[in-house]
């Protein structure tokens, strides 16, 4: 069950020019929340920005009570975000979203994300290696946008990091790697989150090789809890499902994106 | 001090509702708090059989508010007599179903089988600028509207309220259409016809190209047609567009409403609702009003 609470900003680190890390103090949220899910954040006292941001939860801390996120400055919402500081209180509503990586099970598992998709992959990891075999496979533009290898490093089994220039270890798509231990027989289930053509590539390649896959998706969210029926993800079966209520993580079988 | 209201017909025990297509049928928000702190409850539109709703991107934000063109998707009257009704009858606060069709068939038989149910009234959604029959190709004209909610009236006893599209000339004209034949109430506006566009792809954001705009960036407008219509007719109004506290709902009964919906602002804040009767309470409160009744339509014009 949701919950809204003022959550004090208690790190806040610059990973990258565009993009900071929040550590919060959520306890109430960190208590129930699953990898997967995320939090809605009201970014203004005022009317403008009128929507709060979904943003997911990369890290949580339940021994602590604390959540941290992951965000790319991209518009006026994320812009006044970053702009906290420590010890101010941060409006959040969490966890959200019924559609969480469901790993349980799975003995070996590939994590594919791309760019700024990695975020939500990392709690994952995270709970996945305590039973499972996990193969990271991590693409991003250039070395310059490489973020978080030491991070997801400690969560892997297996690290593979790509840039789609070469500038950075192996050159190409970070799925054409998973792709090759898929083909050695190493691969039970993906998780991926990333960008729309990786995610589509990732949608047929799970299908070609009839592997189980549950990817996390986004769309314009108007109220983040299942009422406004904005976020809609058009599915296989006819009609839609919503990203804030069945999603963010979908079976890619069961949409059509 | 009495918040207590009685809107078409409908007794509420203050005059704060939820508008349509912002809260569901109740479940997610309860999740905050006890809906039976509202007055009442207006639901989803709801049509007589279930409904996809249009593709997406269905939302996109705006300057203090914000375009939707959901569609109308919902799950279909006999679902929600099934599944939420039931629910939503434990809440202790008013039920008001918010009623769309294509046809005036539809809208007529929706109406039948709401009336042998359980509720406490009808909102008759002639309004929706997301859909394309129905709605708007009823609601824009003296006509459409008397003719809908005439055939309406004639299978529906309960509490009948005529949501008004504000995307006319002279929105007292459907108004007194409504009126005219026979409804208890109007409630207005539903949101404003709008369009956003992608300067990088050169293409509307949302997928429907055009969407309806709420929130408070549309509130001085809603303000000015409760007020215009509360001179123009003699049936109750519910007054909404960009309400997201006590000060602005008040506004709006001092222009004319009885009553009043949040829409929009129930997403920056589950508790806006909640919030707005405390916020009422309190002015009530600061200028000795003993019952809330007193202020309606108490604007005195410059």
């Amino acid at each position: 069950m949701p919950v809204q609470l003022q959550a004090k900003l208690i790190k806040k680190e610059q990973l990258k020019p565009d993009i900071f890390k929040f550590s919060l103090s959520a306890k109430k949220i960190v208590d129930i929340a699953k990898p997967g899910q995320f939090i809605e954040i009201r970014v203004t006292d005022g009317l403008d920005p009128f929507l709060r941001r979904p943003i997911s939860i990369y890290n949580m801390d339940k021994e602590n009570g604390t959540l941290e996120i992951i965000f790319r400055v991209q518009g006026k919402g994320t812009e006044l975000l970053s702009r906290k500081k420590e010890e101010d209180l941060v409006d959040i509503i969490g966890p959200l979203g019924y559609g969480t990586f469901k790993y349980e099970g799975y003995n070996n598992i590939a994590v594919l994300g791309g760019g700024i998709g990695v975020f939500p992959l990392y709690e994952l990891a995270k709970n996945a290696i305590k039973n499972a075999t996990v193969n990271t496979y991590l693409g991003f533009r250039n070395k310059e946008a490489v973020l978080l290898e030491k991070e997801f490093e400690s969560v892997s089994n297996k690290l593979v990091i790509t840039t789609d220039d070469g500038s950075y270890k192996i050159h190409g798509f970070a799925i054409n790697e998973l792709k090759k231990d898929i083909e050695s027989g190493k691969i039970d289930v993906i998780f991926a989150c990333g960008p729309l053509p990786l995610l589509k590539a990732v949608q047929t390649l799970a299908k070609e090789k009839n592997i189980p896959c549950q990817i996390s998706l986004e769309e314009k969210m108007g109220c983040g809890l299942g009422v406004c029926l904005g976020c809609a993800v058009e599915v296989v079966t006819g009609g839609y499902e919503h990203v804030c209520k069945q999603g963010p993580v979908f079976d890619s079988n069961k949409v059509i994106i | 001090m009495n918040t207590e209201v009685n809107f078409a017909g409908i007794k509420m025990k203050n005059p704060v509702t939820v508008a349509s297509g912002t809260y569901g049928y109740g479940r997610e928000y309860s999740q905050f708090f006890d809906l039976s702190k509202l007055g009442g409850i207006i639901t989803k539109g709801t049509s007589l059989k279930p409904r996809d709703g249009n593709k997406p991107s269905r939302v996109y934000e705006t300057p203090s508010g914000m375009l939707n063109s959901i569609g109308l998707q919902n799950p279909g009257v006999e679902y929600f007599l099934q599944y939420d009704l039931p629910w939503l009858k434990q809440q202790d606060t008013a039920i008001i179903v918010n009623a769309c069709g294509s046809t005036i068939e539809d809208y007529v038989e929706v109406c039948k089988i709401l009336n042998n149910s359980d509720i406490d009234g009808v909102e008759l959604n002639l309004s929706c600028p997301n859909v394309k029959a129905g709605c708007l190709a009823f609601g824009t004209t003296y006509e459409g509207v008397k003719e809908v909610t005439s055939k309406v009236r004639k299978v529906l006893d309960k509490p009948l309220i005529v949501k008004l599209t504000p995307n006319v000339t002279d929105i007292t004209i459907p108004a007194k259409a409504a009126e005219d034949a026979g409804a208890d109430g109007v409630s207005l506006i539903n949101t404003l016809l709008g369009m956003s566009i992608n300067i990088n792809t050169r293409r509307p954001y949302l997928a429907n190209n055009t969407g309806g705009l709420s929130g408070p960036a549309i509130r001085p407008v809603a303000v000015r047609m409760v007020y215009q219509v509360s001179q123009a007719i003699n049936i109750p109004i519910l007054g909404m567009g960009g309400i997201v506290n006590g000060n602005d709902a008040i506004e709006f009964m001092l222009a004319g409403a009885s009553a009043v919906s949040i829409g929009a602002g129930n997403f920056i804040d589950p508790y806006t609702s909640v919030n707005t009767v405390k916020g009422i309470e309190e002015y009530m409160e600061k200028y000795n009003i003993e019952k809330i009744e007193d202020i309606v339509g108490k604007v005195e014009m410059n």
